[in-house]
């Protein structure tokens, strides 16, 4: 076994930071533009994107704060909208050499994002948490100061622009879905049944009686449970990363 | 009046909260088979649930926002990054856009 030092392993996670850094960015000043429009200054967008790091967490916490929804609502969806967080956390357990100190796990509690949270599952074997520190040093950055700019320069971007931008955000979500639609029917199923639930839910005028965000948990919740009754994932671990 | 700072905060631990915990607290795999099997279905279904049909109420057009999808999906399909996928899209409304201003001018 090559010995791996402490420096290598924060460099080479640097180095895996780097191209999801310049991603983070571009797709962060959607989100900017979605604080904006919620009424959030640069400096409070720009913090929320500093700490939560969650496309659809706070891209759905911007929607309902600017629906004026209460603090619970917007919790509650929080914790909804990054429900899969909880499974990237257990998967990333297995990961770690099991005598790794509370203290780290406590730090790597804020680095499990989509794209840090893949490069650190890619590493073989255990991966050091140094690594994945590593990532997110690079990787925050660039989604900070592209909310920042997003901010900013919404104010004076023209709406074909800002339409053509936020369009980036919802093709940052297909691009989790789709490939596991591909490689599993029952979730390429699931999609579908979702696009037309959601459609369904959001457009017929007898629904208006409740907000967007009870929507989404409502469908995620229905959806999901009737599923994994239906077709519960197989053992032996196939989804275990 | 809400405070914008109590939702951020208030944002940030339930985001925080649901890293860490299962991190520091389950070191062992989830047996049960229905908690393993919605959990693994609630990222897809939510994500799904968000994009549509609010992706064809976000541009200035809603064809624009339709076409957009579709590309991003194909894209997605044939493997291209999260980066590709996401400027795809956008690069789609802006074209898809332009064409309808030019064809109705």
């Amino acid at each position: 076994m090559q010995i791996v030092t402490k420096k290598q392993w924060l460099f080479r996670g640097m180095r895996a930071g780097i191209p999801i850094s310049l991603g983070y960015f571009a797709v962060a000043i959607s989100l900017g533009i979605a604080a904006r429009n919620a009424g959030f200054s640069a400096f409070q967008a720009t913090l929320t994107s500093f700490l939560i790091n969650a496309s659809a967490g706070e891209y759905v916490g911007f929607t309902l704060i600017a629906a004026g929804a209460s603090y619970l609502e917007v919790f509650i969806m929080e914790a909804v909208a990054n429900a899969r967080y909880l499974l990237m956390s257990c998967a990333l357990s297995q990961k770690l050499e099991p005598r790794t100190p509370m203290w780290k796990r406590l730090l790597l509690g804020y680095c499990i994002t989509d794209e840090v949270f893949g490069a650190s599952i890619a590493v073989e074997g255990h991966v050091d948490p140094i690594f994945t520190y590593g990532a997110m040093m690079i990787a925050v950055p660039g989604w900070s100061l592209g909310t920042l700019t997003g901010v900013l320069l919404g104010n004076i971007m023209p709406p074909f622009l800002l339409s053509a931008l936020s369009v980036s955000l919802y093709g940052m979500f297909i691009s989790v879905f789709i490939p596991e639609a591909k490689k599993n029917k029952i979730v390429a199923s699931l999609i579908l049944i979702s696009f037309v639930a959601s459609f369904a839910f959001m457009k017929i005028p007898l629904f208006d009686f409740i907000s967007e965000g009870i929507k989404i948990i409502v469908l995620t919740v229905l959806i999901s449970l009737a599923t994994a009754i239906i077709f519960p994932v197989k053992e032996g671990g196939e989804r275990d990363a | 009046m809400h405070n914008i700072y109590i939702y951020i905060l208030g944002m940030a631990l339930v985001t925080y909260a649901i890293r860490v915990l299962p991190l520091t607290l389950i070191r062992k795999k989830i047996e049960n088979r229905l908690i393993r099997s919605f959990l693994y279905y609630v990222p897809y279904v939510t994500l799904a649930v968000m994009t549509f049909p609010a992706i064809i109420d976000a541009t200035q057009y809603p064809i624009a926002g339709a076409i957009a999808l579709l590309v991003a999906i194909v894209f997605a399909f044939f493997g291209r990054s999260l980066f590709f996928v996401a400027i795809s899209s956008s690069l789609t409304v802006l074209v898809v856009e332009l064409i309808i201003k030019l064809l109705t001018k």
